[in-house]
């Protein structure tokens, strides 16, 4: 198991504040647009910077997403920040229609996805977002794992051409990957090849597999685990070349089982490569109010989890 | 002025027949707005906006049009085939499959003079106040103008956007309200009464001209009047009375044609009212 260690935690958030800050450095066409969360969105450097590039909305996600599509006309690359449930369910018709169906060059990037929001419960955590935007015809899903990945993701869905969802979170979690990595949109990460079983991570579930695979290691279990950031479009190339080699996998994710990237991974492989599969994400339910470490145990999201999805795939097996 | 009230009506006689006929020919649609708005329209592409028909998406330099209530999409077909932006032989293809000219307008199938999808409700001020932004930070002294259904005003959407306008100064906004009083069940006064629309929208900030939208002269100045409003620290709505189905006089007034198709006799009938200037598609 290749090893990999962390300095300093740091909350991906704090990622996508310092490549927004860039961005709006390298291309004075980059706008931001916040929906009074400044603040939490980490947007401050950006806005200090270039004020009159920064348009604050006030509590109206509505009309963020219309204003964001509508400055696109004429050049604008616009990001939106807000939360992640008032980023997508709260916003869908005006992210499918003027959008989506209009193919215009927004970003529309939300934090505090999924249970590890914490105590504010099951209002603020939403665990359909990915669903919800994978659904959508030409929409870019990225669920970058850490504070360096986020900053790349944010800086690479700049230069591309269309509709990005950019997911990300509020904990403080270890910060592992390069931090001069170039990210590109649609490539697999692969963090450990291995053998016996692929584990593909997306967001903070990322260092909870390498700590399974760790684990997994003393148990003489030779894991591979892929880092896939970008849920669509998916890697299918990567998954498929592992799958051949392992021939079962796990699918680790903060979000509901249901409309994930887990299944994801399942209809790419049930049409090419049918294989044992295992899902460790949230079981189609709510959150609730508690820590976020608290919230990952009760919910099955801990590197125990994985350790044993990936035992009990492996027995699935012929 | 471009063109004389004479000329702007024969070209809005010509708008009426093909509201008729492209409705007539697919047994669906929404004549009744759409012949409501038929001088607003005519008057915007023909006289009031400096625009090219050499379509390019980002508009820098000229005036631009987002259609909020998209469901009056027939007016706005002809309206921009008429002035230029596409032939006029493909408003035959309204509602059918593999046509460009589709239900409610859209940008996914490259129909020059579209430049964002709307038919779901309450979407279009937003938008249009987005791109009235991008002007100013562009540095683009060109005007952006929309049109909103009155029932359209029920989505809440819209008094986000109404909100926004006047404190941010979107002073290159011209905003008109179709204010015809009538929605698809009934009149918007039985379904979800506006109440006093210009003391609203003069509560929230903005400028508030009137105007009867359905007289060639009276929308041209009322257009005009608005232009001069403009960059004086505020956004423009314009109110503008219309009776929907005007033009066709068993439609006029009634919300029963809010989305029905005439039939053959009914379509002879509404085409006898209004003479061909331009030629038929």
């Amino acid at each position: 198991m290749k090893k990999y260690t962390y300095s300093e935690k740091k909350d991906t958030r704090s990622g996508f504040g310092a490549g927004l800050h860039e961005a709006g450095q390298k291309n004075p066409e980059v706008v931001a647009l916040c929906a009074d969360l400044k603040g939490s969105l980490k947007m401050d450097a950006f806005a200090d910077e270039f004020p009159e590039r920064f348009i604050q909305i006030g509590i109206a996600e509505a009309n963020m997403i219309g204003i964001a599509a509508g400055m696109t006309i004429g050049g604008k690359i616009p990001f939106t920040g807000t939360f992640a449930n008032f980023s997508t369910g709260r916003v869908y018709d005006q992210i499918r229609q003027s959008v989506a169906y209009s193919n215009k060059n927004v970003k529309i990037c939300a934090s505090h996805a999924g249970l590890t929001l914490g105590e504010d419960g099951a209002t603020h955590q939403i665990l359909e977002d990915i669903g919800l935007m994978k659904m959508l015809p030409g929409m870019v899903v990225i669920n970058p794992c850490d504070y360096n990945q986020t900053k790349a993701a944010t800086l690479a869905i700049a230069e591309y051409e269309g509709p990005v969802y950019l997911r990300f979170g509020r904990p403080s979690i270890p910060v592992f990957t390069d931090p001069d990595q170039k990210f590109e949109i649609g490539k697999a990460w692969m963090v450990n090849e291995g053998t016996d079983v692929t584990i593909i991570a997306t967001g903070h579930m990322v260092w909870k597999a390498i700590e399974a695979g760790e684990q997994l290691a003393e148990l003489g279990i030779d894991a591979e685990i892929i880092n896939i950031h970008t849920i669509k479009p998916l890697d299918e190339e990567a998954i498929l070349k592992s799958l051949q080699k392992t021939g079962c996998v796990v699918t680790c994710e903060e979000h509901n089982k249901f409309g994930g990237l887990g299944e994801s991974v399942a209809r790419l492989l049930s049409t090419e490569l049918p294989s044992p599969q295992e899902f460790v994400a949230v079981n189609d339910s709510f959150g609730e109010s508690g820590t976020p470490d608290q919230l990952m145990t009760k919910y099955g999201l801990d590197t125990i989890n994985i350790v044993e999805a990936a035992q009990k795939v492996i027995k699935r097996k012929k | 002025m471009k063109h004389t009230i004479n000329e702007l009506e024969d070209i809005v006689s010509q708008v009426r027949r093909d509201i008729v006929r492209m409705v007539h020919g697919c047994q669906s649609g929404h004549p009744g707005g759409s012949l409501g708005c038929a001088e607003f329209l005519t008057a915007l592409y023909f006289e009031t906006m400096n625009h090219s028909t050499d379509f390019k998406m980002d508009g820098k330099g000229e005036d631009l049009f987002f259609l909020s209530n998209g469901h009056i999409s027939p007016v706005f077909y002809s309206v921009l085939a008429r002035s230029g932006y596409f032939e006029v032989s493909e408003l035959a293809t309204f509602r059918k499959l593999n046509s460009r000219v589709q239900g409610h307008p859209t940008t996914h199938e490259g129909l020059p003079g579209i430049r964002i999808a709307s038919g779901s409700l309450g979407q279009g001020m937003s938008v249009a106040i987005g791109a009235a932004l991008t002007k100013k930070l562009n540095k683009d002294h060109s005007l952006v103008f929309s049109l909103h259904g009155d029932g359209e005003l029920q989505e809440g959407q819209n008094w986000e956007a109404i909100m926004f306008a006047p404190h941010n100064k979107v002073d290159n906004l011209i905003a008109t309200i179709d204010y015809n009083g009538q929605q698809i069940d009934g009149p918007t006064e039985k379904v979800l009464s506006l109440e006093n629309l210009q003391a609203k929208f003069e509560a929230f900030g903005w400028h508030v001209i009137t105007s009867n939208g359905n007289n060639m002269e009276d929308i041209v100045k009322a257009l005009e009047y608005a232009k001069s409003l403009t960059g004086k620290g505020r956004p423009i709505l314009n109110l503008m009375s219309t009776q929907m189905g005007y033009g066709v006089d068993f439609m006029v007034g009634s919300h029963k044609w809010h989305g029905t198709a005439p039939n053959d006799e009914q379509l002879a009938s509404a085409l006898n009212q209004n003479k061909e200037t331009l030629g038929d598609y």
